[in-house]
């Protein structure tokens, strides 16, 4: 990435945009230190992400909801253990565990399918899927990549208006996506890259 | 904690044969080093069975004067150690030897004289029953004067020790192999485990999953292999002890092994016994600590960051 600088404030609706390979998905794994940062500095809430130290890097990710291009579930584990165990490995009381899963499943309109298996769904449910994991940890900064990557149109509406209900509920969230007429529709501000270089950043106002 | 108890079984369960060669192996081992634990306890406490029953004999010069004798007695009596001292003439012994060798009387026949010496038999207090008062008894009561030779089986005692020593090297390298054996299985075990669950590991990751969240079940799953392992390995331990003591018997048909019978001469009123409770418990912690490394080992090399 060369030349990106730019700040996200809290409760923003942030998105960035840029043609394939621009490094939209390499931008905010760095912010998650999915992938080390080199050069230059971030700093999520005080940490500078160049200096954390490994001990630290679990609890960098646990301030993040994120919603992974490829949706990264588990294959061997069923939709229920997939998010019961995100939710375990960040520490919550096991008692819980199961009423938050049934609750966020429910949420993304997935209550019938506890049972299956990621690769018997198909990818608009892998991916609501990915949004009820995000989600479930009641997380403050919600990454999204291209969460309405390969949803039609009504699906997509439904996990975008989850995005925003989160949103509208105090979370900030970072969103990459090529989809400029959700761009139009939403508002927020737009980060544009192009080959690694952020080219602009511009606030496009709320539709009324 | 009840979680990565439920993880840690899960993967037990999903890959059962695996885990059985693993458990095997560490019971294998806890087996054979078992068996050599045993021998040694054993072999120790039969030499100390042999060491208490030995007396000390001190032949004195022949024509020592009789007058003298009581008075070398009073000597060997104030060493230290020392219980009964017990006189014993060359005619008593001569007789000794007649009632002990009935049928080779005629060899007796034609001696002209008697060619033993006077001796003492002396035996040592309850206390000093050891190689070491033994040796240092019988070094002041060489250096009486008359006294013409002391014995009291220290040779065979030495021979027998140095061959127990010789085993004992050889069973600590057999040990030896046989544990980084089973801890080399328990590594490869989670290695494999690892490899097969990398996708999973990655993405708890990227979730925000600790270190600790990821590696304690496999922690969990390699101690309950050597705490598994270990209970086999003394179980079939305990199984062997009973065939050979005979407390199990045999039947096949009609007849009947009594296997202990078979031994019986070698040991006369010896009594074998199993490992004391504190080997035992060492021994399972040992198992577990192998289950331990192996782990330790796997995740070092393989979970890297
Ligand atoms: N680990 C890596 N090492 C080196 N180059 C990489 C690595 N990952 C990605 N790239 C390159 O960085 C560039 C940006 O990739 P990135 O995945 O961030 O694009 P993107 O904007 O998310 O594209 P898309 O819209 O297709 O998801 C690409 O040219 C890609 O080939
Ligand atoms: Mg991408």
């Amino acid at each position: 990435m060369i030349d990106v600088s730019f700040d996200i404030y809290e409760n923003e609706f942030l998105f960035i945009t840029g043609a394939s390979g621009a490094g939209k998905t390499t931008l905010m794994k760095l912010l998650y230190l999915g992938e080390p940062v080199s050069e230059g500095q971030i700093i999520v809430e005080g940490l500078n992400l160049s200096r954390i130290p490994r001990k630290r890097i679990p609890m960098l990710r646990r301030k993040f909801g994120i919603i992974f291009q490829d949706y990264k579930l588990i294959h061997t584990k069923n939709v229920f253990d997939n998010i019961a165990i995100a939710l375990e490995a960040v520490g919550t009381k096991s008692r819980l565990v199961g009423k938050k899963v049934r609750s966020v499943v429910r949420t993304v309109g997935m209550e019938g399918k506890l049972k299956s298996f990621p690769p018997g769904l198909s990818g608009g449910e892998q991916q609501r899927i990915a949004v009820a994991r995000a989600i479930a940890g009641d997380p403050r900064i919600i990454i999204a990549d291209e969460p309405t990557g390969s949803l039609d149109a009504e699906s997509a509406k439904v996990i975008f208006g989850l995005l925003k209900s989160f949103h509208d509920r105090g979370g900030t969230v970072i969103i990459a996506t090529h989809d400029t007429e959700l761009i139009r529709k939403t508002g927020g501000r737009v980060i544009l890259l192009e080959q690694g270089r952020l080219q602009s950043s511009t606030l496009i106002p709320k539709p009324a | 904690m009840l979680q990565f108890f439920r993880r840690a079984l899960g993967d037990i369960l999903g890959n059962r044969f695996l885990n059985a060669v693993t458990v095997i192996t560490v019971a294998l081992s806890v087996l054979m080093i078992g068996v050599f634990v045993l021998f040694f306890i054993n072999a120790d406490a039969l030499m100390d069975s042999w060491t208490k029953g030995i007396r000390i004999m001190a032949y004195l010069d022949s024509g020592t004067p009789e007058e003298k004798i009581s008075e070398i007695k009073a000597s060997i009596e104030r060493i230290k150690g020392i219980e009964t001292v017990r006189f014993i003439s060359k005619k008593e012994a001569i007789e000794q030897l007649k009632n002990q060798m009935t049928h080779q009387a005629s060899l007796f026949e034609n001696l002209k004289e008697n060619p033993l010496p006077d001796a003492f038999e002396i035996q040592m207090a309850e206390l000093s029953r050891n190689r070491e008062d033994f040796d240092e008894a019988a070094r002041q009561i060489s250096a009486l004067p008359s006294v013409e030779e002391v014995e009291y089986g220290q040779k065979w005692l030495e021979r027998f020790s140095d061959m127990l020593n010789l085993f004992k090297a050889s069973g600590y390298a057999m040990g030896g192999l046989f544990f980084l054996a089973a801890v080399f299985f328990v590594a490869n075990t989670i290695r494999l485990v690892i490899y097969s669950r990398r996708d999973e590991i990655e993405i708890m990751r990227l979730v925000g999953a600790s270190e600790s969240f990821i590696k304690d079940p496999f922690y969990i799953q390699s101690l309950i292999q050597g705490a598994l392992g270990g209970l086999i390995g003394l179980g079939a331990l305990l199984a062997v002890f009973r065939f050979v003591t005979g407390e199990w018997r045999l039947g096949i048909g009609n007849w009947k092994l009594e296997t202990a019978s078979n031994f019986n001469f070698l040991l006369s009123n010896f009594q074998l016994r199993f490992l004391p409770s504190e080997i035992i418990a060492g021994i399972l912690l040992g198992s577990m600590f192998v289950g331990w490394a192996g782990c330790y080992l796997s995740l070092k090399q393989f979970l890297k960051l």
